[in-house]
């Protein structure tokens, strides 16, 4: 029996900056300006703020180093580092922390400038020394591995890989903000150059800068501030390994852990979500997630993503802001899901917007395939 | 009850690893417990926390669970890194040298060598049997 505060936190303000290139700014600049923006968006100001989770690319001290620029003396302060998921943590964290009110207004918030500073994946991970004599590119080989594996168990193929990159596409085609927006079929993929076999650099999520940042507060105060409130329903985390050499199944992820205890939390089952912003850091991950979320069958997520059914006009809307293949992906991008999914549940996405949209599911993943985290948040009338 | 008495450890077991790989040796970590074998080297078996870990030579053969193919850009050449399922149960990351790297197939059965890479040895595969 689990305690989870179903529906008593409540994300009030959400805000991405930067998105794309923003030369000339620090990762800290970045994160400072998107929470700035969060808090303007929520109608709170910095003093309001007693609670800060934050990641920054290269800062392992950044829930001292944000609270410092900001001039903060939060009472709670969390950098877990478990990679691009880190912030559906901090989500979950700062639920319980706003429920047993160590906090009143907790401020989630993450800021990159890699694709400025060093055109690559900036990240503080190091090769671990039973993997990095053999030269593994981290961390496309160990996605690579994992969409091998699945292509020799399931018959997963290219093009259904490329599906899921075009369907990404389609909706960046919809979003102003994001940063590739040009056509790409499925032979464009198909045609890219190859990186790591299976995967092309079409299947490889973007590099970019940017920064997002979300404002939560207690469900009771958030009813009564500048937006209808998003309410956190279930979240749930599950850990399996740290490097690829260790995950035991490459082709099932923790997602299945996460995703049952989150849907769990929330009383509800995937078919109750209207719209799911699934980690896309490689083609591979959707489908793994889509099988692991209980969308599918194992080793049936290629299929299933054949025929635009992810893309818009789909059966099944994901990663409706064009995801990390085609919107943004500054090196760690679980709080890009978590913007994305509340602001189609405040339906102001414009053209992309999913119609009456009342549950969303933002999941996040960490290093290879290592850290798997899901939320799932609803409007008010799903509580 | 019958507690196994924690060996004396006097170093990391990652220097014990690599000094049997320069005597010739491939050695993995059995627990005398469970009988379970473990890699990579560690001070205690993984979930049962036992410390009773011992070195035994691995039998070399293994199986390809899984490839891929770097394709660095040019002139730089391609080359494969796999994961390994050592007949021992634990699955280790390597390399099939002796064919392309794009031959590597998984499921391929595999037999393991030391060879010397920068100057550290290093445990790589070749395919066995027909596939060679």
């Amino acid at each position: 029996m689990s305690n989870f505060p179903r529906g008593k936190a409540s994300v009030v303000g959400a805000a991405t900056f930067g998105m794309g290139e923003s030369p000339g700014f620090t990762a800290i600049e970045l994160a400072a300006r998107a929470s700035l923006a969060a808090l303007d968006d929520a109608g709170l100001s910095l003093k309001d703020v007693d609670g800060v989770f934050v990641a920054l690319p290269e800062d392992q001290f950044s829930g001292l180093s944000l609270p410092e620029y900001f001039g903060l003396h939060p009472k709670i302060t969390d950098n877990n580092r478990v990679g691009g998921s880190s912030f559906q943590t901090y989500a979950i964290v700062a639920a319980m922390a706003l429920e047993a009110g160590l906090c009143d207004v907790a401020l989630i918030t993450y800021g990159s400038n890699q694709r400025s500073a060093t055109g690559k994946l900036m990240t503080p991970s190091r090769p671990f020394p039973y993997e990095g004599p053999y030269k593994p590119q981290y961390p496309i080989s160990a996605y690579s591995l994992a969409a091998a594996r699945h292509m020799y168990q399931y018959g997963t193929t290219r093009r259904q890989l490329a599906e899921v990159a075009v369907a990404a596409r389609g909706w960046a085609q919809l979003n102003p903000d994001a940063f590739e927006r040009g056509p790409l079929t499925i032979d464009d993929v198909l045609a890219s150059r190859m990186v790591c076999d299976p995967l092309s650099v079409r299947d490889c999520c973007l590099v970019t800068d940017g920064a997002a940042a979300v404002v939560m507060t207690r469900a009771d105060r958030a009813r009564h501030m500048k937006h209808k409130p998003v309410h956190l329903l279930g979240g749930a985390s599950a850990t399996t390994h740290r490097n690829i050499l260790a995950m035991k199944d490459l082709t099932t992820t923790g997602a299945v852990d996460s995703g049952k205890r989150a849907f769990g939390y929330a009383g509800l089952k995937p078919s109750d979500v209207d719209v799911l912003q699934l980690y896309d850091a490689f083609t591979i991950n959707p489908i793994l997630f889509l099988e692991d979320l209980g969308y599918c069958k194992k080793g049936e997520g290629g299929a299933f993503v054949e025929g635009g059914r992810i893309a818009p006009g789909g059966e099944l809307p994901v990663n409706t802001n064009g995801g990390g293949l085609s919107c943004v992906h500054p090196g760690m991008y679980g709080l890009f899901t978590m913007v994305e999914a509340v602001r189609q549940l405040r339906g102001d996405t414009g053209e992309r917007q999913v119609k009456d949209a009342k549950v969303a599911l933002a999941h996040g993943n960490g290093g290879t395939l290592s850290h798997q985290a899901t939320l799932i948040f609803g409007t008010e009338e799903t509580l | 009850m019958q507690t196994a008495s924690p060996p004396t450890l006097t170093r990391s077991p990652d220097l014990d690893y690599e000094q049997f790989l320069r005597e010739g040796r491939f050695m993995i970590q059995r627990s005398r417990s469970s009988g379970n074998h473990v890699f990579y080297p560690r001070i205690a078996e993984p979930v049962s926390g036992a410390m009773d870990l011992e070195w035994v030579p691995a039998s070399g053969g293994g199986t390809v669970y899984s490839a891929t193919v770097i394709r660095p850009r040019a002139p730089n050449p391609p080359y494969n890194v796999c994961l390994i399922d050592l007949d021992e149960g634990p699955r280790m990351m390597s390399r099939v040298d002796g064919i392309a790297a794009d031959a590597v197939k998984l499921g391929m059965r595999v037999r393991a060598q030391i060879i010397t890479e920068a100057d550290k040895p290093l445990v790589v595969f070749t395919p066995q049997g027909d596939a060679a």
